[in-house]
């Protein structure tokens, strides 16, 4: 059974999801791969607004394949959430509540979510035809020149994700291990 | 001498591609529905059911399977009674690469330098090109659109001999438990033995062309083959890492001759969207 949760995430929301819970996301969510992350942390850095509003949102990584002509998006499925372990703490400090993607975080992000109450969300690798179907717009925001690495603003409806770490510390992939793992006799 | 056109070549290639990020290969979507079957998580199997729901809609209304469409892996065996005219061989790969991934709206995701600009060759070329010269007059042709979640869970080591098959089995399983997640299980494992360090990797990724589950022919190798699988299967890891029993679809083991000081074992890991194709000329 999958809960509806409507975006932005605030923290109300936040306190009733747990790991391994299956949601289904409507709302408005940025795409944001590795090239977007070093820019953006470089804007903040720098002194400079962000692309979007950061406090509340949430960021998807991921970049589409190409629209076929008349339709909103390509394939759209996550990518590594990994390769974003070094910008990520910095944006949950400045208000960021969601990421989308797949692959395990870093201790360094996981803290970070507790910390600022922030989740990191699943969605199945390689299913990017599925996940297409419920982005309902799909419109290139910030960085163009950087082609399927750009800033998008999506809206989606009923984008089916599972909670992987919730604001109390879960982890689904660390519980869910361990209640299948075989050990060596 | 038999002539082969470059045009053809081209053509074929594109096709490949285009075809192969859009359809998995029919081995493959068994192994899938059979994993489906024997996972004994119920969260696993929602996701198993999830990615055969996305094959089914990748081919019915065009949409790439993953949209890391990969990096445009060739592997060519041609025969050396062929005679390539009008054009050279990797040049038509190139060109092939480049219509098969505009006409198939297929991402681009190669950058020129690795380490300092890149910048996107807006095109997904050059492609990665390996020949075998054989005998005959035939080119063959497999494609592997490969993506990066995966292959970055590859890793290439040298053991010594010493080390031995249970040395082969422990470097292959702790990669595994170490990447987790990452490379979107179930996976399909190629795993490279001997030679040496380039030739180790290269039979790894050659061994993601064999039919999913179709064992070495080598009985001591389809053993080994077999002991990975239980071992890695008993991680718990299960499909997208949630947690079950079905970790990887398979594990594909080639060997080569080495040196009396070394045993180099190369892994080349593959997602479950393993989308290969081939064809012969």
């Amino acid at each position: 059974m999958s809960k509806k949760v409507t975006l932005p995430l605030t923290d109300e929301v936040l306190k009733d999801l747990k790991t391994g819970d299956n949601l289904l996301l409507t709302g408005v969510i940025y795409t944001a791969r590795d090239a977007a992350h070093k820019r953006m942390v470089e804007a903040l850095d720098q002194g400079k607004p962000l692309p979007f509003e950061i406090k509340g949102a949430t960021i998807y990584y991921m970049g589409p394949t190409p629209a076929r002509p008349g339709r909103i998006i390509g394939s759209a499925g996550p990518t590594t959430g990994g390769r974003m372990d070094a910008y990520a703490p910095r944006l949950i400090a400045e208000g960021l509540k969601g990421m989308i993607g797949k692959g395990s975080r870093s201790k360094a992000v996981k803290d970070a979510m507790v910390k600022h109450k922030a989740v990191y969300l699943g969605a199945i690798g390689g299913a990017g035809a599925i996940v297409s179907k419920s982005i309902k717009r799909a419109e290139v925001i910030a960085y163009e020149e950087l082609g399927g690495e750009a800033i998008s603003r999506l809206e989606v409806e009923g984008f089916p994700v599972t909670v992987i770490n919730d604001i109390y510390g879960g982890d689904l992939y660390e519980e869910g291990k361990a209640k299948y793992q075989v050990k060596a006799s | 001498m038999r002539e082969i056109q470059a045009g053809d070549v081209a053509n074929i290639v594109a096709r490949l591609f285009e075809h192969s990020c859009h359809y998995l290969p029919p081995d493959v979507i068994i192994a899938l529905k059979q994993a489906r079957e024997k996972e004994k998580s119920p969260v696993c199997r929602d996701v198993l059911d999830r990615i055969l729901e996305n094959v089914e809609i990748a081919g019915k209304e065009q949409i790439p399977l993953c949209q890391d469409t990969g990096a445009a892996v060739v592997m060519l065996e041609l025969g050396q009674e062929v005679h390539i005219t009008q054009g050279d061989l990797y040049t038509a790969v190139n060109e092939g690469v480049r219509q098969g991934y505009d006409k198939g709206y297929l991402r681009k995701s190669i950058v020129s330098q690795p380490c300092f600009a890149r910048v996107n060759t807006t095109d997904n070329t050059p492609a990665m090109i390996h020949t075998d010269i054989v005998s005959g007059d035939r080119l063959k042709i497999s494609v592997l659109p490969k993506g990066g979640g995966s292959e970055n869970c590859s890793r290439l080591t040298v053991l010594t001999p010493t080390d031995g098959r249970q040395g082969v089995i422990d470097f292959v399983v702790n990669l595994v438990d170490e990447v987790g997640s990452n490379p979107c299980p179930p996976v399909i494992i190629g795993v490279g033995i001997g030679g040496t360090t380039d030739k180790a990797m290269f039979i790894a990724k050659k061994a993601l062309l064999r039919q999913v589950s179709e064992p070495s022919p080598d009985p001591e190798v389809a053993d080994l083959e077999g002991e990975i699988l239980e071992r890695v299967n008993n991680l718990g890891i299960g499909a997208m890492g949630y947690g079950g029993t079905v970790t990887a679809l398979a594990v594909h083991v080639e060997t080569f001759p080495c040196h009396i000081a070394s045993m180099p074992v190369a892994v080349n890991m593959q997602c479950w969207c393993a989308r290969r194709e081939e064809a012969i000329l």
